[in-house]
């Protein structure tokens, strides 16, 4: 088979058999709940059956390890797309896992809900795996969109509604400038394939430039709102804060993963040609969010707005490994985010079975805890303390990698920034602990405990965190591998 | 010292931190358990130090007891020997070992004290244990920082959960001010590795590597600050008694005795061995600002009334000698500044032991509330007395070898700078003699009738002490034999 242009296609669709999978399972969720009456099935089937899909599609990723191959010239499939297939099906796994209860008491249509989470993760596999521009942008909407809805979905909660319209709305405009920036790329280009753009890019066409430096100032603005850089955060807190609390979670993984595998895809692959051009505005987009994400988040009382903020100010962290793109720089990022990921998760998680049990999400709530509940106590302590950089965790490891990888690429000034910034997130993050640790409960004050399930995943998620910290050399081979990938494809 | 004997030092690093994981699992209320496992483990550390030290040969290497297993390498930016596990002595560590093996033990009978969640309590202090161990021995940057950070981090929740005054003031500002102080060594250690660009974390290969004048010029400074933040080096030493008066009687015995001087021997470290050329440009500034920091804490200790307050000071004006005898870049002084680091930790480390002792029954430090306790707690007193007069550098006592050695090569070095020392001793000996005789002599104060004698293990605690201060100052040629031999293989080290 060929396309208009000649090219021979290649239609495996074995190759997409994890999205394939994925995409089934979504609409099988949604049909389930709508007919659960005539199933005569629990509420347990929709969750367990969305587990079934996501751990189906990651035993078919498996398969495609050390292959290098591409589906119709659409998608790429290497090392780079299925690292980023178990991320994200882990992330889903883990997010359903952990808060099947809270979804159960605390958000509206229950199904779709489930079948708009496997969908975006759809989208974010294919925003990892994309070879062609408007895959990429078609990609990010289906992301999007589910999110968007799923925002919106909390029961009796307004601000759930209101975070849904502000996503949108700033969401919408910024997906238009980010299709405005590729068109004026496709312009320049004369492709929208991105072997064929660097190629393009590289012969440097004179009377170009202009239109090729607007575009990429729109594309890093519109990718800049996805990933939650200052200036273009501001959605941000208050979609964290108003959704429900499993989104929040999903949100600060698997968007923010999305949005920087794209990153590396984007400007490791058809941009690198031009980065004379863009590095010095991911320089700065990834300072201002080092330093305001951490500053704003000094003054939060809310937990979901100040890990809304620690999650901005961690982007900041990644954008730096973008601003210095090269294979060194994509493994050590890809370690630091699988360090962050599992980390906000296990935060998240205790902080939803937190939430299960009191209803209360201010971090002057937390009064106590290492009284009456001391294992979520520990498993929120070990969370934050990685995130701040604490040693034998996964946070001292992963973030030593990244800053050591930037300073190879030449930029320390901008390491001594982000360490000042980790630094600081440190009192922000104690904040919480000494909330836990250091004052005694108020009220009731016996002793409780979260579910099974509970137990399960954040005890998963805390040995991994101490594991990735004791003993991250695996990770970083694998995401040596996986940067590999990206570079030689 | 044999390779093999290198297991010792893994030892020394991962015992403290399994004892903490091991404690995990014992239930909250059995305090019996938590004794003897935390008992076992100390004297177990203390034999490990002493075997170490001891061990340690004169007539060897200048790092013995090397052991190394391979992390990662190959992958990323890391190359051959990437990151290791690596371990090993010099003389100067050696006695620094020996420093915390003789500390740990008292702390350990001291928290037994601890009514209320003495479990967790242990969990941390044995982590910070590992954590000074850990930058003692190990001979890999990656691992050297990560064990460094690993003494800080339990920090701020010892002070604000088991500390006194002001207790969550000082643990912030403790916290804070140390782990701003870790910004410089990070970007002196992803400068460093970056710059001699041989892919490797490893030490030694570190210090052989050739590194440009004006890289060790500009970093050497920016170390200084960093590791001197946490030896309490002025300007950035307020967080010390802040933090000191804080704590908990053996976080205060850990801190102002042994963590004070992991930083100082990061400067040694990473500083001195690593960029030689560096130190001996800055040395001069190292000087000054030892001087000021041994004049300032001294003179700031006078004015103290609080006794937990004017042994803050008076840590930061001794750790000043210490920082004093670096600057001097002669054999003499350095070997007086190694010596004072082990001085300086045991007589602070008595003198905390002390104060919380006595704070515990009375809940007040302050001096002129105290009259004629010599009367009420003769056995404290003495101990109290003995560590007063090893801290003004009385002959016999530990004090004064090192004071002694840091003074001559200053005089060598800097002759006012020399006068200014002595000076500061003669200061030391006015806020220390006069704290004696207002608290300790004359009329008994009524008030304090109901105080008692303190109790066997702290008298048992205070005792190991004493006679570590009275060892090296009776008999200090072990330490400064095995101290020689790293000195003088710094270059331009004169004599």
């Amino acid at each position: 088979m060929s396309d208009i242009l000649g090219n021979q296609l290649n239609f495996n669709l074995g190759l997409l058999l994890p999205e394939l999978i994925l995409a089934v399972t979504a609409v099988a969720v949604v049909f389930v709940d709508m007919f659960q009456k005539e199933l005569k099935a629990g509420r347990a089937l929709v969750p367990v059956l969305s587990l079934i899909g996501l751990l189906a599609a990651a035993a078919a990723t498996a398969t495609d390890i050390d292959v290098e191959d591409d589906f119709a010239r659409m998608v790429q499939i290497d090392n780079f797309t299925v690292f980023f297939r178990y991320m994200f099906i882990a992330i889903a796994i883990v997010v359903i896992a952990g808060s099947h209860e809270y979804i159960e008491r605390h958000v509206n249509h229950v199904g779709e809900f489930y079948g708009l989470l496997l969908l975006s993760t759809v989208g974010a596999i294919f925003m990892a795996s994309a070879r062609d521009l408007l895959v990429a942008y078609l990609a990010i909407e289906v992301l999007s969109f589910s999110l968007y809805i799923a925002v919106s979905l909390g029961k009796n909660d307004p601000r759930s509604g209101e975070a849904g319209l502000k996503y949108v709305l700033l969401g919408g405009v910024a997906s238009a400038m980010l299709l405005y920036g590729l068109s004026l790329l496709y312009g320049v280009a004369g492709s929208t394939q991105y072997s064929e753009i660097a190629g393009a890019l590289a012969k440097s066409p004179e009377g170009l430039r202009l239109p090729l430096l607007l575009g990429l100032t729109l594309i890093v603005a519109g990718l800049g709102f996805k990933v939650s850089a200052v200036p273009f955060h501001m959605w941000a807190p208050d979609a964290y804060e108003g959704a429900p609390m499993p989104v929040t979670a999903y949100l600060s993984a698997t968007s923010k993963g999305a949005t920087l595998a794209l990153f590396l895809r984007w400007f490791g692959g058809p941009l690198l040609p031009a980065m004379q051009d863009w590095q010095w505005m991911l320089a700065v987009l990834s300072t201002l969010t080092m330093i305001f994400g951490n500053l704003i988040a000094l003054q939060q009382t809310n937990i979901k707005r100040l890990l809304a903020y620690s999650s901005i100010a961690q982007a900041g962290f990644m954008l730096m490994a973008i601003t210095t793109v090269s294979d060194i720089a994509t493994s050590a990022l890809l370690v630091h985010l699988s360090g962050y990921v599992i980390t906000n998760l296990a935060v998240f998680t205790a902080v939803i079975h937190f939430y299960n049990r009191t209803g209360k999400e201010e971090i002057a709530d937390f009064r106590g805890l290492s009284r009456t509940n001391p294992y979520l106590a520990t498993v929120i302590t070990v969370g934050l303390f990685s995130l701040a950089g604490m040693p034998l965790l996964a946070g001292f490891f992963t973030k030593f990698i990244l800053f050591q990888a930037i300073v190879e690429g030449g930029f320390l000034w901008l390491v001594v920034i982000a360490v000042i910034g980790s630094t600081v997130s440190l009192f922000y993050y104690l904040q919480v602990i000494r909330q836990m640790y250091v004052l005694e409960p108020e009220g009731d004050t016996t002793r409780w405990r979260i579910s099974a399930t509970g137990y399960v995943t954040t005890a998963i998620l805390f040995v991994l965190i101490v594991v990735v910290g004791v003993y991250g050399g695996p990770l970083y081979t694998v995401a040596d591998r996986a940067a590999y990938a990206l570079f030689q494809g | 010292m044999t390779p093999s004997d290198g297991y010792a030092l893994i030892a020394l690093c991962l015992l403290p931190l399994s004892v903490s994981l091991v404690l995990f699992a014992v239930p909250s209320g059995r305090r019996r358990i938590v004794v003897s496992i935390t008992g076992l483990a100390s004297l177990l550390m203390l034999a490990l130090s002493v075997y170490v030290f001891t061990r340690y040969s004169f007539a060897g290497q200048q790092f013995q007891g090397v052991l190394a297993w391979t992390w990662m390498q190959h992958v990323g930016f890391l190359g051959e020997k990437g990151i290791q596990f690596k371990v090993g002595v010099d003389g100067i560590s050696a006695s620094l070992v020996l420093l915390t093996g003789v500390v740990v033990v008292p702390a350990t009978w001291v928290t037994w004290k601890v009514r209320d969640r003495m479990k967790d309590f242990f969990i941390l202090l044995y982590l910070v244990t590992a954590g000074v161990y850990g930058s003692f021995v190990l001979l890999d940057l990656f691992f050297w920082f990560l064990f460094y950070e690993l003494a800080l981090m339990p920090m701020y929740l010892l002070i604000a959960v088991w500390g006194s005054t002001r207790k969550e003031y000082g643990a912030m500002k403790l916290m804070m001010m140390l782990l701003a102080g870790s910004i410089f060594i990070f970007t002196v250690i992803f400068a460093l590795f970056t710059h001699v660009g041989a892919g490797t974390f490893d030490m030694v290969t570190l210090l052989e590597a050739k590194k440009e004048l004006w890289f060790q010029r500009a970093f050497f400074p920016v170390l200084v600050i960093g590791c001197g933040t946490l030896g309490a080096i002025f300007p950035f030493h307020s967080w010390s008694p802040d933090g000191h008066a804080a704590a908990p009687t053996s976080v205060s015995m850990l801190h102002a005795g042994v963590l004070m001087k992991v930083g100082a021997f990061g400067v040694v470290r990473i500083g001195f061995q690593m960029m030689p050329e560096g130190g001996a440009y800055w040395a001069p500034a190292l000087i000054v600002l030892g001087a000021t920091a041994g004049l300032y804490g001294a003179i700031s200790a006078l004015r103290q009334t609080d006794m937990k307050l004017l042994m803050g000071f008076s840590s930061v004006s001794h750790m000043g000698y210490v920082f004093l005898g670096l600057g001097t870049f002669n054999a003499i002084g350095w070997s007086g500044a190694i010596l004072q680091m082990t001085a300086h930790g045991w007589m602070t480390a008595l003198f905390f032991l002390l104060i919380g002792g006595m704070y515990d029954q009375s809940h007040n430090r302050d001096i002129p509330n105290f009259s004629g306790m010599a009367k009420q707690m003769p056995v404290w007193s003495i101990f109290f007395i003995f560590a007063s007069l090893a801290s003004l550098g009385l002959p016999g006592l530990s004090g004064f070898v090192a004071e002694l050695h840091i003074f001559i090569g200053t005089f060598r070095a800097y002759p006012i700078v020399g006068g200014i020392a002595v000076l500061t001793a003669a200061i030391t000996t006015t806020y220390l003699i006069r704290m004696l005789a207002q608290a300790f002599f004359g009329e008994m104060n009524p008030r304090w009738s109901h105080l008692q004698e303190i109790t066997w293990l702290e008298r048992a605690g205070a005792a190991v002490l004493a006679l570590a201060i009275l060892g090296l100052g009776l008999w200090p040629a072990p330490w400064i034999a095995r101290i020689a031999p790293s000195i003088i293989n710094i270059p331009g080290i004169t004599l």
